[in-house]
């Protein structure tokens, strides 16, 4: 597989799922934030926007302009229209690699979404784009596991997205645990609903939101989709699978420091994560995902041409 | 003429519908539909009107999903639209069809021979059929590629060639496309789509089918392999080129990469891609970068399309372009005019489809007479295509007349005229009714082992009325081609 191809895939579908998580989280928060709480709206979008990993601006938020730049800024990189921008142009790239079926369902959620950018005019468009992408992305993937050979170019896809979760589940948790004690049960609803975790957390856990609970369910369970842990083993096994298929690359660097990622969250225990600092635990799982990354590159993608010759 | 007296009214649909001197591909006279266009018209005079809009928004909404757009040049970068589409097929009997392969067949064959001679013997030029000065004047003349062996002789491998239908019924060719032709994804997406709104009509009219193209041109690539190596690949400008949808499209049906040139890495002349395993050999490039960007180092050194150290390899003989490179001296539109000669001199044998009749403007009589009677011709470039660099007469002011006639004394080489032509018109839906527009025909013949024509083409259609402007970069649209069985 060409290695232009092969990042536009990853690109393409880290994209889709950058745009599939912000959308989840502001869906779960717009829910909540109809209902009243300790903190004030500002401080509320604050963490939104810490937990998505978005710089703040150094004239603070405006709750009324927030959720617009958030879904439908497309000045704003790393609004839902943008990411979804980019991933289209990512593959437009690459249209013949991927099938007709998913190219389709792409292109029609990034009609919606651009156009739905000149009708925002009720309370509810937002969330309807909101909605659009997360449903947009069940079928997008439905589509993409059900219409294209699982070979090469398919393991790409499945390494961007599951890269980008292993990135974003970290930051996420961050900005809830950061705020400690001051969260209530309602925040904790909304960090289990931004992964669409509550269902699956209460069906391991019970409805008892204990923090220490939460934290495990979401970095170390080895079932639930949304978790670290999960997320870094589809990685693995995607990485392992494209090493496969191209045995003349050095991939030595590449298996070890995913070795080492899955060994962590596969042997540590929450109690000692904790213990250990969870801030600590998360920036090191954050850090390994982007030396990952940069191994993948390098084998991969932008390799130098000498090496290759003499291989 | 058909004899007016022999109108009939025209029932509803087809109420507006204006017969005048052009050739109408669908009707004799007023009333009158040619017999193999009956099934049509009897199916369109039975269809609920709304049926039409229906399928004409159906249409269209494929089209968008499907993402069949091309980028206008001229505009905001990546300006996309949909390739506008007439519902309504363009139907060609198989005895008309017959002579058009033919014909083709022909050209093809003596276009290539011209070109292996040109940039070998020059044989042509020594016999004085041809002056060598239009040759060596010609900006698509690659000295270059003098001595170069292709594979099989064959410099042409892909060919769009633009048939127009004059007032008799008779083809004439208004053009060769012997460089990087494109259209030939939309002939093949919209016949999928004709199939879905129209089955009933395949049905019953026995259209002979096109979706084999993308298997032939794979054929046709391969036999220009050399022996035991068979990597074949589509080198595109990528996804800003205007026939980028097309490019990807056509990769995927062959099941090659497409690639950029930046995807490509010479060394040793040897071309490779650069591939997620390392780097993998190369050895056919179907390419759709024109030859001046093919390599910086050979051609422009501002190219970015290309990969430098590609014409090296070519010539080293270690990898095959197709089309080859200098193909453009036999599409120049005033080489164009010699192209009867072109098929006498090799073939022996006269041209079964005319050229249409044109002036060269190096010629000291037919240029003085162009120039004082600039409203009745149609002005061209000579190297240009897509409807770009052309006056035509009779809709021109005389400003555009003005500007053109010092363009023509300034440089005579770069223009010639033709009379202009009135091109067939076809029924077309538009705005709710149905419409004459004039058409061209655009078929593709592919030319490795043999010559393979699939049974049809891109049928371009003027979308604004009484328009001659075919091409899709001026208001073009086009329409789906059916070559009957019998």
């Amino acid at each position: 597989m060409l290695s232009r191809v092969a990042d536009s895939l990853y690109w393409m579908s880290r994209y889709f799922e950058r745009a599939d998580h912000c959308a989840r989280v502001l869906e779960a928060n717009y829910n909540l934030m109809l209902n009243p709480s300790k903190l004030s709206t500002e401080e509320r979008w604050h963490r939104i926007m810490t937990s998505l990993g978005i710089p703040e601006t150094a004239e603070g938020i405006d709750p009324q302009m927030a959720m617009i730049k958030l879904t439908s800024d497309p000045a704003d990189e790393s609004s839902i229209v943008s990411c979804i921008t980019e991933c289209r142009e990512n593959a437009g790239q690459v249209r013949e690699q991927i099938s007709s079926e998913m190219w389709e369902r792409l292109n029609r959620l990034y009609h919606f979404v651009t156009q739905a950018n000149s009708r925002l005019e009720t309370d509810s468009d937002p969330l309807r784009l909101v909605t659009a992408v997360r449903e947009g992305a069940y079928e997008f993937h439905g589509v993409t596991d059900a219409t294209m050979n699982h070979d090469e170019g398919w393991h790409f896809i499945q390494l961007g997205k599951y890269m980008e979760r292993s990135c974003a589940l970290p930051v996420l948790l961050e900005a809830y645990f950061a705020a400690g004690g001051q969260a209530d049960d309602l925040d904790w609803v909304g960090l289990l609903s931004s992964c669409t975790a509550f269902e699956a957390y209460c069906k391991v856990y019970t409805a008892d939101l204990k923090p220490d609970s939460m934290a495990e369910f979401l970095l170390l369970n080895p079932e639930f989709p949304h978790s670290v842990r999960y997320a870094v083993e589809r990685m693995s096994a995607a990485i392992a699978a494209i090493s496969e298929t191209s045995l003349t690359r050095a991939t030595g660097r590449i298996e070890r420091i995913a070795g080492r990622l899955r060994a962590s969250l596969a042997y540590t225990q929450i109690a000692d994560i904790m213990a250990g600092g969870l801030h600590r635990y998360l920036d090191s799982v954050i850090e390994q995902c982007k030396s990952l990354h940069a191994a993948v590159h390098e084998v991969y993608i932008d390799y130098p041409i000498q090496s290759a010759l003499e291989a | 003429m058909p004899a007016q007296s022999a109108d009939r009214p025209m029932p509803a649909p087809f109420s507006e519908y204006e017969i005048d001197a052009a050739y109408d591909e669908m009707f004799r006279a007023k009333g009158r539909p040619r017999p193999h266009y009956k099934h049509l018209y009897t199916h369109l005079l039975n269809l609920p009107s709304e049926e039409l809009h229906r399928s004409k928004k159906e249409a269209d909404l494929s089209f968008f999903n499907q993402g069949i757009t091309f980028t206008v040049y001229g505009r905001a970068e990546g300006t996309e639209q949909i390739f506008p589409h007439d519902l309504l097929p363009r139907i060609i009997t198989s005895s008309e069809w017959a002579t058009i392969e033919r014909a083709l067949t022909q050209r093809i064959t003596a276009l290539n021979l011209f070109l292996a001679d040109v940039y070998h013997e020059r044989r042509i030029l020594k016999d004085r059929i041809i002056p060598g000065e239009i040759i060596y004047t010609c900006k698509h003349f690659r000295r270059q590629m003098h001595g170069v062996k292709v594979p099989r002789d064959v410099y042409v491998s892909v060919v769009g060639t633009d048939l127009i239908r004059l007032p008799d019924g008779r083809f004439v060719v208004l053009e060769d496309n012997l460089r990087v032709p494109s259209g030939v994804s939309y002939m093949l997406t919209s016949r999928k789509v004709m199939k879905q709104i129209f089955p009933a009509l395949f049905r019953k009219c026995g259209v002979r089918p096109i979706e084999q193209y993308s298997q032939a041109l794979f054929s046709t690539l391969r036999s220009l392999a050399p022996e035991g190596r068979s990597t074949i690949v589509l080198l595109t400008p990528g996804i800003y080129n205007s026939a980028y949808f097309e490019h990807a499209f056509l990769a995927r049906q062959m099941g090659i990469e497409l690639v950029e040139g930046r995807d490509l890495v010479v060394h040793d002349n040897k071309v490779y891609m650069r591939t997620t395993s390392g780097l993998q050999r190369v050895d056919v490039i179907y390419r759709r970068v024109d030859d001046d960007f093919v390599d910086p180092l050979a051609f422009r050194a501002d190219s970015s399309l290309g990969a430098a150290g590609l014409f090296n390899a070519y010539r080293a003989g270690n990898v095959v372009l197709a089309n080859a490179l200098g193909t453009g001296v036999a599409d120049d539109k005033a080489i164009y005019s010699y192209v009867p000669k072109i098929i006498r001199y090799y073939l022996g044998e006269d041209p079964i489809v005319d050229n249409v009749e044109t002036f060269l403007m190096t010629d000291r009589t037919q240029r003085e007479h162009v120039c004082a009677n600039l409203e009745k011709y149609v002005v061209k470039a000579v190297g240009e295509s897509g409807g770009y660099g052309m006056l035509i007469g009779p809709h021109s002011s005389r400003a555009q007349q003005a500007e053109f006639r010092e363009k023509i004394l300034a440089d005579p080489r770069n223009y010639i005229a033709q009379p202009t032509l009135t091109l067939s018109a076809a029924p077309c839906f538009m705005n709710g009714r149905i419409e004459p527009r004039h058409v061209d025909l655009r078929p593709y013949v592919l030319f490795g082992e043999k010559v393979t024509i699939v049974p049809g083409g891109l049928t371009r259609v003027a979308l604004r009325k009484g328009s001659l402007v075919v091409n899709s970069s001026q208001g073009g649209g086009s329409k789906d081609t059916w070559v009957l069985q019998n």
